[in-house]
């Protein structure tokens, strides 16, 4: 089981690394979305995993032994809810930018950033000037 | 007791709670908020004189056992900076009853500042992993609707804003449960007592990637070296009570965990960790104050400077965990201590006296305003005690600071890193001479269009009270000193 948990660990981490740092918000998001539940995944496999009994302990024992540990479920519990109103709010964010500014470009928003008016060129592309990358 | 302990962070919560009904009634939500304010001041100098007569102050909640039950646990360090939350939360609500903006503020804006005091003070009460991230949570959730509402500049300078600060604070967050997990994973425990004890018993390389990973996390959130450009990048979207709230408490939260984590959880730490953040503290110094020199926007040359302190504040932690005796590793936590006082009120008092510079000469951008020197002296003179402080000019409170961590850095041979604090410390001179050449001494461009605004007065009874604490620190800093370094005693390990 732990070697499948890893694996499926270690490609959603980077997948989602990889969307992370993508110029489009959406998929930025997204990436951050998915490196929720892969770390909510990770905190699950603190627990004991290869148990399939209840949580319960057995009478006349005083500690649990055979049985996964519940603690970190509930770890994961309060991450995923946070998790979740994180993704919503900034859902809200990316869809109110592209709506206002009708751009998904992180490259194009410079709105936070000074008017550049120094002589060195704007890191950001005129759309008439300039051509955008070729991938 | 336990009510006590849990008083920091209740107060916040029930004012946001009397905010939130109010929040049609402006007059009447602006008082419960300062009356809220001035109740979490009461409440933790309370506490702060319990701790410092009767040793550090705990409380488990739900009354559980002791390696199992979430800690609130209030020492001097804790205590220390529960002070200055409460310090900066008064002194930001009396500079927002003025009118230094140009609109009154959204009305959500006071119950999210209680809710971001109440993550704050939680974050600094908490003896436990998980919780502490919790209280990160909170922090950023309350900080994120605080940028999306703002009041300046237009509906895409917030969501812009909004974003480019989410986007690296939630990847620092999932790092930060990445740790957490992990340690969880390996110790069995999340209390930091119980983490305390179990650390020594794993083996050092797993110890070191567990550290490793929680204090890159924890650095995502101090703004250093090299996941710091969201901070400058999102603060000028703030309106400036809010702003000068944020630059003077959220990085010092992120500095507080690194300094609870080094210095008393997982101390010893690993000695390659230690020299890695002091690399990392002295690149962050450099590239802050080199940030700073570039811009015309006095927000964003403040916010450079945020990141160039955060520096310091992580070269002496640094320090700390590389001295080889007790003693020097409490000289160097406690000039840490000492640092992050000295900076939260420093940096705090430059932005609202950037306000105020908008609000007499009518813009942010240094190019565009002049003469104050001739029409607001007094302004003039309440600019120079934070600015030369941020420097490190005697006698005010940044020499004694900066001049501890120079000691400690000398202390231990580390020449580059010595030569750096002072170097970036003439950077930092440059850059406030900048400012105070075209705010201050050169005169008005254009059109002499000041922008008079009635009630200016709280803005000007916070900046001098302010101005008046750094001066008083500068003057007699041995009590201060004497606190941080009883306060740095019980870290790892001691009583």
């Amino acid at each position: 089981m732990m070697p499948a948990l890893v694996c499926a660990l270690w490609i959603s981490l980077a997948a989602s690394l990889y969307l992370v740092l993508s110029r489009d918000t959406l998929r930025c998001v997204i990436g951050l979305g998915l490196m929720g539940n892969a770390v909510n995944l990770l905190l699950l496999a603190s627990g004991r995993l290869q148990y399939t009994q209840p949580a319960i302990v057995p009478p006349g024992e005083s500690a649990l032994t055979l049985a996964a540990n519940p603690l970190p479920q509930a770890l994961v519990l309060t991450a995923i809810v946070i998790g979740f109103a994180l993704l919503c709010f900034s859902l809200v964010v990316v869809m109110a930018i592209a709506e206002r500014s009708g751009k998904d470009d992180l490259l194009l928003l410079r709105y936070t950033e000074p008017k550049d008016t120094a002589s060195v060129a704007p890191p950001f592309l005129e759309e008439e000037k300039e051509t955008p990358w070729q991938p | 007791m336990a009510t006590l302990i849990l008083l920091p962070v209740l107060t916040p919560l029930a004012t946001m709670l009397c905010t939130i009904f109010t929040v049609r009634h402006q007059r009447w939500q602006q008082w419960i908020s300062l009356v809220g304010s001035g109740m979490l001041a009461c409440v933790v100098l309370i506490l702060l004189q319990q701790v410092l007569a009767k040793g550090p102050v705990l409380t488990a909640l739900g009354g559980w056992p002791a390696p199992y039950a979430i800690l609130f646990r209030v020492d001097v360090l804790s205590a220390v900076m529960l002070v200055l939350t409460a310090l900066m939360a008064c002194a930001a609500l009396v500079y927002m009853a003025s009118e230094v903006d140009p609109c009154p503020p959204h009305p959500l804006t006071h119950p999210l500042l209680h809710g971001a005091l109440a993550g704050i003070c939680g974050a600094f009460c908490t003896a436990d992993l998980f919780n502490l991230y919790v209280w990160f949570e909170v922090i950023l959730v309350c900080a994120l609707g605080l940028l999306a509402l703002g009041n300046l500049g237009g509906r895409m300078l917030q969501l812009d804003a909004v974003y480019k600060y989410f986007a690296p604070n939630l990847l620092g967050t999932l790092l930060l449960l990445i740790a957490v997990g992990l340690i969880y994973a390996a110790t069995g425990y999340l209390q930091f007592d119980a983490l305390h004890q179990a650390a020594p018993a794993l083996p050092e390389a797993l110890v070191t990637v567990l550290v490793a990973t929680l204090l890159l996390a924890l650095l995502i959130k101090s703004a250093a070296f090299p996941l710091y450009a969201w901070l400058p990048a999102s603060y000028p979207a703030l309106p400036v009570a809010v702003m000068a709230l944020f630059a003077g408490l959220l990085t010092k939260v992120g500095t507080y965990a690194i300094l609870r984590m080094a210095g008393d959880v997982f101390s010893p730490t690993p000695g390659i960790l230690m020299e890695g953040l002091g690399w990392i503290a002295v690149i962050t110094m450099v590239a802050g104050v080199l940030g700073a020199a570039y811009h015309w926007d006095v927000r964003r040359i403040l916010s450079f400077h945020i990141i160039s302190q955060i520096g310091y504040i992580l070269l002496a932690i640094a320090l700390g965990g590389l001295a080889p005796d007790s003693a020097s590793a409490h000289n160097a936590y406690g000039a840490a201590l000492f640092y992050t006082v000295h900076h939260i009120i420093v940096k705090a008092n430059l932005f609202l006296l950037a306000g105020l510079v908008f609000a007499c000469a009518g813009s942010f951008d240094l190019r565009r305003v002049g003469g104050l020197v001739a029409t607001h002296p007094l302004l003039a003179l309440l600019f120079a005690v934070p600015a030369l402080s941020l420097v490190g000019v005697p006698p005010l409170s940044g020499f004694w600071a900066k001049l501890l961590v120079l000691q400690e850095a000398l202390a231990q041979g580390r020449m580059l890193w010595a030569a750096t604090v002072l170097s970036v410390s003439f950077l930092t001179l440059y850059s406030m001479l900048k400012i105070w050449q075209e705010a201050f001494w050169k005169a008005h461009p254009g059109a002499k269009s000041q922008k008079i605004s009635c009630s200016l007065a709280p803005a000007w009874l916070t900046i001098t009270v302010l101005s008046g604490i750094t001066l008083l620190l500068g003057i007699s800093p041995q009590q201060l000193l004497e606190v941080s370094v009883l306060a740095v005693r019980s870290l790892g390990g001691g009583p």
